[in-house]
């Protein structure tokens, strides 16, 4: 199917998300699309998915203008679409999950599940996608899981199919398999539309680049381009991709957790008997995928969640049991994996913001009363510190871009003296630009003495900051490595290897990222 | 990778389309008068259906349509204008309309208060009655010199509904219990307790058999002005307004109680209480509807009755929602409550048309109000604002 985008322009009030973009899919190519977040890629994918309708512009499909107005109709007209978060029951099987919405009847009303057991089964042979049709979806990893999203737009007749940053929750490996998934589709005839902001991939999977700018097609780019190159032109300057930091110096173990289990709400052990040390002056940094306890151990050092077992000390100190306020205050900073969940307040302006956790204390709280001319003072500074992209800081911090917010939020963390600074991905949904001064803004913080215990998904950003890094699989510590360990031995790690293991298994089978 | 869609262009602020430059607080305003002016048209509707004029007229339509016409618009224009005469027309309807909106201001404000802290209060109706019980007793039980018996009995008063609504605010705090439910059922608990203490010989006035309390002394009223029925307990009310804005948009505590309200697990993170801010915000509501119940015991009614508090507390959440949760709001909406309220006795004394109307027009403003959407899509011009209805809402996530 050959798809043509001709001037698409969407705006949202006095914002253009979409300016006159140009776009020509070919039949059977992998098309990147290339861009920080928010520069456009998720409105121009939901104008061709028909869940928003465009200003202006056409969308042609074989030499025919189409209207797209709603997923269905794209559906109709052979356009699939994976996003980012799954649309799947994870109480039904594959095979249900795949009738779900065109629920086949026999005679008196029974869901012909034979049917769509014999569906799943051709398509997962003919692609090779290994997918048991009878396994319930929340049983299978989330890589299988995203091979059913495929297979559903596939069931569609998808001959274009949309992923939006489809490797945002997968380890290396699945990667490595998704990548294998993608080219067999294409084989098949089938083109893709790969939505990402990370380099590597675009490199490894790529047949046509297109970068996206503010809303603006900036250009196209051949797969044999550089990092620097692609990242030059995605955000609009020449990009530093590694940190300058200097070797750590660390000194004495300020951090000391032992044997920490946390029990999560539904019964699961989600930390399990863990381990750390974190010594000032360095950065210790948690690698592993989602959900492997990364976050609970974040939340257990701050006293966010109970803990079921185990200690945690800071400076000898023993922080075992006591409130999260007396934990910030003994010197702990706290960046949340989620900003928009309990990073800040979203209805409260930038100022507010910034003294979310200082409020209290002189100069900003004078007992009861609230001094906002301080408030106000401390704003325009840290504004000014942390290059805060704000119209007034009077404004609610949910009017700023997403770098932005994460920037007031690590303002607010550093703007008292710490011991301990915990960010959990401190740069997820933030733009290349901003995630240059974020962990320049951390090393800094690192040289000046405070540990930094840092838990990120992302390798590159492992790579980047890390003086140690500690694999976490399953709630626990599979191992605690140096920061030059090679990418495939980590990705071994993250899927559970132990050290020894992950490095001769590491060595027989290189995969596509880790070789780049 | 990111959390939230991707709509705007990073490096500029995502602003909201609003289309127009006016500030959230116009919009608001707007849209408010909006609902009021859609009321009085829904209230028209009513009264022309209601009319017997309009309904004689009716039946020779076919033959002078006109006639039904001049009835429906003369019966519209008397009812409206003995509406406006009643709430605005003398001094005496002034201070009547005022008098009305002093304890829905209170309870409005201890609506407010709590939903800006994340908490649905339901029971400012409980503790307006606790309230009203406590000062009531001071004020006809105790014998106290002027100006300290009326501190003592406002205190009482303050400290009956402090109590009422801590109680929910500790059950919240401590085992979770829905606010919801738990202010429904101790608005129960206030009404069966008061009908039952007016049975007793401690609060029963000697010589009578129905449920009447003695008088309050004098010395524990709230002096009158100007020989109306109005009183300083009206002051009072603007001076809890006051308080309610300083502690919310200037105080520490407000602070907290406004980051709790807006994003319970962000404040958790910061090392806020969220248990203790529910405590604070509903002993300071519960006083504040107290405060309620002793401008109806010591201001206007004088003996404590069972129906002192007749539907205060009830009236408060709709005024506190027509104020948008803000302290200037809600006494903008107490005053146009109370005197739709005041007017509309007027009303039905020279129309004849029944004092529900004005019930069913302060229903519908709220309706309107709680829809902005419904109104926007009737009145294409006005705006569109941030986060409407997020004060209702909020109330229910428990």
């Amino acid at each position: 199917m050959h798809l043509e985008l001709s001037g698409l322009t969407k705006s949202f009030g006095s914002l253009v998300a979409n300016d006159h973009i140009d776009l020509v899919i070919e039949p059977g190519e992998i098309h990147c699309l290339l861009g920080e977040n928010g520069a456009g890629k998720s409105t121009l994918m939901n104008m061709l998915y028909g869940l928003l309708q465009p200003d202006s512009g056409e969308i042609v499909i074989d030499g025919a203008k189409v209207k797209i107005t709603s997923p269905s109709d794209a559906i109709k007209h052979g356009i699939g679409m994976v996003h980012q978060h799954f649309m799947l029951v994870p109480v039904f099987t594959v095979a249900e999950n795949i009738m779900l919405g065109r629920e086949n009847t026999r005679a008196g009303g029974v869901l012909d599940r034979k049917k769509a057991h014999a569906l799943v089964t051709e398509l997962s042979d003919r692609y090779g996608f290994e997918v048991d049709p009878e396994a319930l979806v929340e049983d299978i990893p989330v890589g299988v899981q995203q091979r059913v999203e495929i297979i559903k737009a596939l069931v569609n007749d998808a001959s274009v199919l949309i992923l939006d940053e489809p490797t945002a929750v997968l380890t290396p490996a699945e990667i490595d398999e998704l990548i294998g998934v993608m080219r067999q589709l294409k084989e098949n005839g089938t083109s893709i539309v790969f939505i990402t902001h990370k380099l590597k991939e675009v490199k490894a999977i790529a047949d046509k680049i297109t970068v996206i700018r503010r809303g603006k097609v900036v250009g196209q780019a051949e797969p044999s381009a550089s990092e620097e190159e692609l990242a030059e032109l995605m955000v609009g300057r020449a990009v530093d991709l590694v940190v300058d930091k200097e070797p750590a110096a660390p000194k004495d173990a300020v951090l000391r957790v032992e044997g920490l289990t946390v029990i999560d709400e539904r019964g699961f052990t989600a930390v399990d008997d863990v381990d750390l040390e974190v010594r000032a002056g360095e950065i210790l940094a948690v690698a592993g995928v989602q959900g492997n306890g990364q976050t609970e151990l974040a939340e257990a050092l701050l006293g966010l969640t109970p803990i079921a077992a185990g200690k945690i000390s800071l400076d000898g100190q023993d922080l075992t049991g006591r409130s999260t306020r007396h934990r910030l205050d003994a010197g702990i900073g706290y960046v949340p994996e989620d900003r928009w969940h309990d990073g800040f307040v979203d209805s409260f302006s930038v100022a507010e913001n910034l003294v979310l956790d200082l409020f209290r204390k002189p100069p900003f709280g004078n007992g009861l009363a609230l001094r906002t001319d301080e408030i106000e003072k401390n704003a325009q500074a840290r504004v000014e510190e942390f290059d805060i992209r704000t119209q007034g800081i009077d404004l609610p911090v949910s009017s700023l871009s997403g770098g932005n917010q994460q920037k007031v939020v690590l303002a607010r963390e550093l703007s008292r003296p710490l011991r301990l600074l915990v960010a959990s991905q401190p740069t997820r949904g933030v733009d290349v630009g901003s995630i240059e001064f974020l962990h320049g803004r951390i090393v800094e913080e690192r040289d000046r003495g405070t540990a930094v215990l840092i838990v990120s998904t992302e390798l590159d950003e492992i790579a980047a900051l890390a003086d140690r890094i500690a694999v976490m699989y399953r709630g626990k510590v599979v191992g605690v490595v140096p920061s030059d360990t090679p990418r495939d031995e980590l990705g071994l790690m993250m899927a559970g290897a132990s050290k020894t293991q992950a490095h001769h298994e590491a060595i027989e089978h290189p995969t596509t990222l880790g070789t780049i | 990778m990111s959390t939230e869609t991707e709509v705007a262009p990073a490096p500029a602020p995502a602003k909201e389309p609003r289309g127009s430059g006016l500030p959230n607080w116009a919009v608001q305003g707007l849209v408010s008068l909006s609902a009021i002016v859609l009321a009085l048209l829904v209230g028209a509707i009513l009264i022309i259906v209601g009319d017997d004029q309009v309904q004689a007229t009716v039946k020779y339509f076919g033959a002078a349509p006109m006639d039904t016409v001049s009835a429906a618009l003369s019966a519209v224009g008397e009812a409206y204008k003995a509406l406006a005469v009643g709430a605005f027309g003398s001094w005496t309807a002034i201070s009547e309309s005022l008098t009305q909106a002093t304890p829905l201001i209170c309870g409005g404000l201890a609506v407010s208060l709590a939903f800006r802290t994340g908490l649905f209060n339901i029971g400012a109706q409980g503790q307006l009655i606790m309230g009203a019980i406590l000062a009531a007793y001071v004020g006809f039980a105790w014998h106290l010199p002027p100006v300290l018996h009326l501190i003592v009995a406002i205190v009482a008063g303050l400290i009956g509904g402090a109590l009422w609504g801590g109680v929910v605010g500790l059950l919240k705090a401590r085992t979770g219990a829905h606010e919801v439910i738990v202010t429904i059922m101790l608005n129960y608990v206030a009404i069966y307790l008061l009908a039952w203490l007016l049975t007793t010989s401690t609060f029963r006035r000697p010589g009578r058999t129905d449920p009447i309390s003695p008088i309050v002394d004098a010395n524990a009223q709230y002096p009158q002005i100007g020989g109306t029925r109005l009183h300083i307990g009206f002051f009072l009310a603007l001076l809890a307004a006051v308080f309610v804005w300083w502690l919310l948009n200037r105080s520490t505590i407000g602070f907290e109680l406004r980051a709790v309200g807006a994003n319970a697990d962000a404040s958790r993170t910061a090392g806020m209480s969220v248990g203790r801010a529910y405590v604070i915000a509903m002993v300071v509501a519960g006083a504040l509807a107290g405060l309620a119940g002793t401008q109806q015991v010591l201001g206007t009614d004088l003996p404590l009755t069972d129906g002192v508090a007749a539907s205060v507390g009830f009236d408060a959440i709709t005024v506190a929602l027509l104020g948008r949760g803000t302290p200037l709001g809600t006494v903008l909406a107490g005053l146009l409550f109370g005197a739709l309220n005041a007017g509309g006795l007027q009303m039905q004394l020279v129309t004849q048309t029944p004092l529900t109307l004005t019930t069913v027009l302060q229903a519908v403003i709220v309706l309107f109000v709680a829809a902005p959407a419904l109104v926007r899509s009737i009145f294409r011009f006005l705006p569109k604002e941030r986060g409407a209805g997020a004060v209702l809402a909020k109330g229910w996530n428990g």
